[in-house]
């Protein structure tokens, strides 16, 4: 049990503790937190169309009695399992129901605020509905991690959380909200930005990994070589990114106005090539510094042990070296997929594509339920990526060193 | 046969390895001993060519070791290291397969030599081969690491430090079971250590090196006796030597023929194998005279008084 695990847990002997030092501190916190959504800001917005300021409405005040009542009962349970409950798996169950109960009250509240056939109104998420939500994901987190699943459990967790999301979004059951409706405007240019969006990053990092693990591989070997190459790639994170797309696009379109070959290939100052560049650009770090970090960590009488046995320096190098590495760079990967996601919004504002679209676009419009398409998704998608890749170097680190 | 002629190896303006040349014999075990610096794990290292030598060479059975590409001549030697370099990612039967694998010998044949050298090193092929390293002791892994350089049938086996990580109780195990596998495959083995006690123990000659310089390489008890220089005396230890004249010999080499219990009924019985520094020891403490030798099956073999065993304790 880690020393934070130690002040998170209430102690296990209930006779001798008064009941106050049996409560869960987080789950206090977090319970805190959650009263303040529920009853001091409004769980919805009404706006009368998309861009008027909106009206804010209570959770008591947008749902019938009995839907009211039901949901507050749900989140009063909640909050008890939360104060005193030890088991994590009931506290698992606990936090999901709450968020299923929330995420309910907010399509019924949608529905209620919505007159039949009307597309003009929106009902937008209020900061109560946010904070409820943040509430209880902390919640469903920590039960999570005390609860210490393997890595397959984790994933298999993910694609439940993912599949009963996207079947609900599917089945229509929030069609009312405003982002829905933002959605259902937007439709076909969703596709194409989450295209857009997981191309840009799988893309860059693909580019970087062929370019990184070789120059990681090379400092590792020559160590006089480390540091240079290193500081170089760490002036390169240090420069913002708004700013290096910005770099880049004069370049880019010098070549493409010259180079034939590169315009044909679609280079250009803007779109794609710039942002492309610039995610290759940032992700070198992180995966030069761990495949370094990573080699480092191989011991030195192995690699010995297997060049003495005859085994070539490439067969010593693929076979022991890069193997016994391989969790330390795909941790590497992990942050540059996950940094990668979330750079990948910023590029739209020279036309790199990608959900950033939208954000940029409802900033522009004042359209906060536009921003929200745009940043929602982009969350979900690191999101993912960084369960998935824990998961793998989880599997790959079964061996200890 | 390995034949050293002049190995030389130079670090810039230093000189690791200065000249040395000797003669390995077949079925022997040849201990390099020296100071850490000595150069002696270069030396061990240039016969397998880890490090390539600035001059001069060395022969395997006549053959010039130089004459095929490095990582060949190595999977035909086998190579122990301390702290057993062990593959943390490849079970015990895993391990003891590389070099077998890198010779592309069939999966049939490298299980049935992997279940021959676990059991000859005294793990139990079921219950180990599908282990990984960090499951095993420090002594375990120590032989599997010695499993894995004899897997491809070595003529040569090379070792640096091999015991140098164990614990002093498991290190004396260690080394009789050495013995023992050198007496089973005939393996011709040359190992570097820094324990004089050591190469006493385990070589057939020992060679003393020092500041890159061969001092002297001969029969252990030759290096006590007649020592090349003062170097050499202090190293093999002066004030201890007539105790390890007495260590080199066994109980049954300088036993006594056997004529009857006479004056040996109350002294120690001792087994063939003891060695001289040991039977004394035994009679000092219990004050007897006279010690029984007995063979392998317990049948008398002969007798040691102090005084025969005195006598073995200075040069001829």
């Amino acid at each position: 049990m880690t020393t934070l695990g130690f002040l998170l847990r209430r102690p296990t002997s209930a006779q001798d503790t008064p009941a106050l030092a049996r409560i869960d501190r987080l789950g206090a916190l977090l319970t805190l937190v959650g009263a303040v959504g529920l009853f001091l800001l409004p769980f919805v917005t009404f706006k009368a169309n998309r861009i008027v300021p909106g009206d804010p409405r209570g959770l008591a005040q947008v749902l019938p009695a009995w839907v009211a009542l039901g949901c507050q009962a749900t989140l009063a349970v909640v909050a008890a399992v939360a104060l005193f409950g030890a088991n994590a798996p009931l506290r698992l169950v606990a936090a999901l129901a709450g968020i299923v109960a929330t995420a309910a009250a907010l399509a019924v509240a949608a529905n209620a605020l919505t007159p039949p056939h009307d597309l003009i109104v929106r009902v937008a998420p209020g900061a109560g509905f946010w904070l409820l939500l943040a509430a209880l994901g902390l919640l469903a987190t920590d039960a999570i991690t005390r609860m210490r699943p393997g890595p397959g459990v984790r994933v298999l967790l993910l694609v439940l959380f993912l599949g009963v999301a996207g079947f609900a979004l599917a089945h229509g059951t929030f069609d009312n909200v405003s982002v829905m409706r933002e959605y259902a405007v937007n439709a076909a240019a969703f596709a194409v930005a989450a295209r857009q969006h997981i191309l840009l990053s799988l893309g860059s990092l693909g580019a970087a990994v062929i370019v990184a693990l070789p120059l990681g591989i090379f400092c590792h070997r020559v160590p006089r070589a480390r540091p240079g190459v290193l500081s170089a790639l760490n002036i390169i994170q240090t420069v913002p990114s708004i700013a290096l797309f910005g770099i880049l696009m004069a370049p880019l379109g010098e070549l493409a106005a010259h180079v034939p070959l590169a315009a044909a290939v679609g280079i250009r100052g803007i779109g794609a090539a710039p942002a492309v560049v610039a995610l290759f650009l940032y992700s070198l770090l992180p995966i030069v510094a761990n495949t370094v970090a990573g080699l480092k960590r191989v011991s030195p009488a192995t690699v010995e042990a297997a060049l003495g046995m005859g085994m070539t320096r490439w067969q010593t190098l693929t076979g022991v070296e890069l193997v016994l590495a391989l969790p330390v760079i795909l941790t590497g990967i992990r942050i540059v997929l996950v940094q990668n996601i979330g750079l990948v919004t910023v590029a739209a504002l020279i036309g790199g594509g990608g959900f950033g679209t939208f954000v940029f676009g409802g900033i522009g419009q004042a359209a906060v339920d536009l921003v929200l398409l745009g940043a929602l998704p982009t969350v979900v998608l690191a999101y993912s990526a960084a369960v998935l890749l824990d998961a793998l170097v989880e599997l790959l680190d079964r061996v200890p060193q | 046969m390995i034949v050293v002629e002049s190995l030389t190896k130079l670090y810039g303006t230093t000189t690791a390895v200065d000249a040395v040349s000797m003669v390995v014999e077949r079925n022997s075990i040849t201990v390099i001993v020296g100071t850490s610096g000595s150069g002696k794990s270069t030396l061990l290292r240039m016969i397998n060519r880890l490090i390539e030598p600035t001059s001069g060479r060395v022969l395997i059975d006549g053959r010039d070791t130089g004459s095929e590409p490095g990582y060949q001549l190595r999977r035909r030697i086998g190579y122990v290291i301390q702290g057993h370099g062990l593959f943390p990612h490849r079970s015990v039967a895993e391990n003891i397969g590389t070099v077998p694998r890198l010779l592309g010998w069939e999966e049939d044949r490298i299980r049935a030599r992997t279940a021959q050298l676990l059991t000859a090193l005294q793990l139990d092929p079921g219950a180990y081969a599908d282990k990984y390293p960090h499951q095993l002791s420090g002594g375990q892994q120590q032989r599997v690491g010695v499993a894995r350089a004899l897997a491809a049938e070595p003529a040569l086996l090379l070792m640096d430090e091999p015991f140098g990580a164990l614990d002093p109780i498991i290190r004396e195990k260690a080394q009789d079971d050495l013995l023992d596998i050198q007496r089973k495959f005939g393996t011709t083995i040359v190992l570097v250590t820094h324990d004089i006690d050591e190469a006493f123990r385990l070589g057939d000659r020992v060679a003393v090196m020092s500041e890159g310089r061969l001092l002297q390489y001969d029969r252990p008890e030759v290096l006590v006796t007649r020592p090349a220089n003062p170097l050499v005396a202090r190293m093999t230890g002066s004030a201890e030597r007539a105790m390890r004249l007495l260590s080199l010999t066994t109980a049954g080499e300088a036993a006594l023929p056997w004529t009857g219990s006479d004056g040996a009924a109350d002294g120690p019985v001792v087994p063939t194998s003891a060695s001289l520094r040991e039977v004394l020891s035994e009679l000092l403490w219990r004050g007897s005279e006279c010690a029984t030798v007995v063979d392998a099956d317990g049948k008398p073999h002969g007798r040691l008084t102090v005084a025969a065993i005195l006598a073995r304790g200075r040069p001829a």
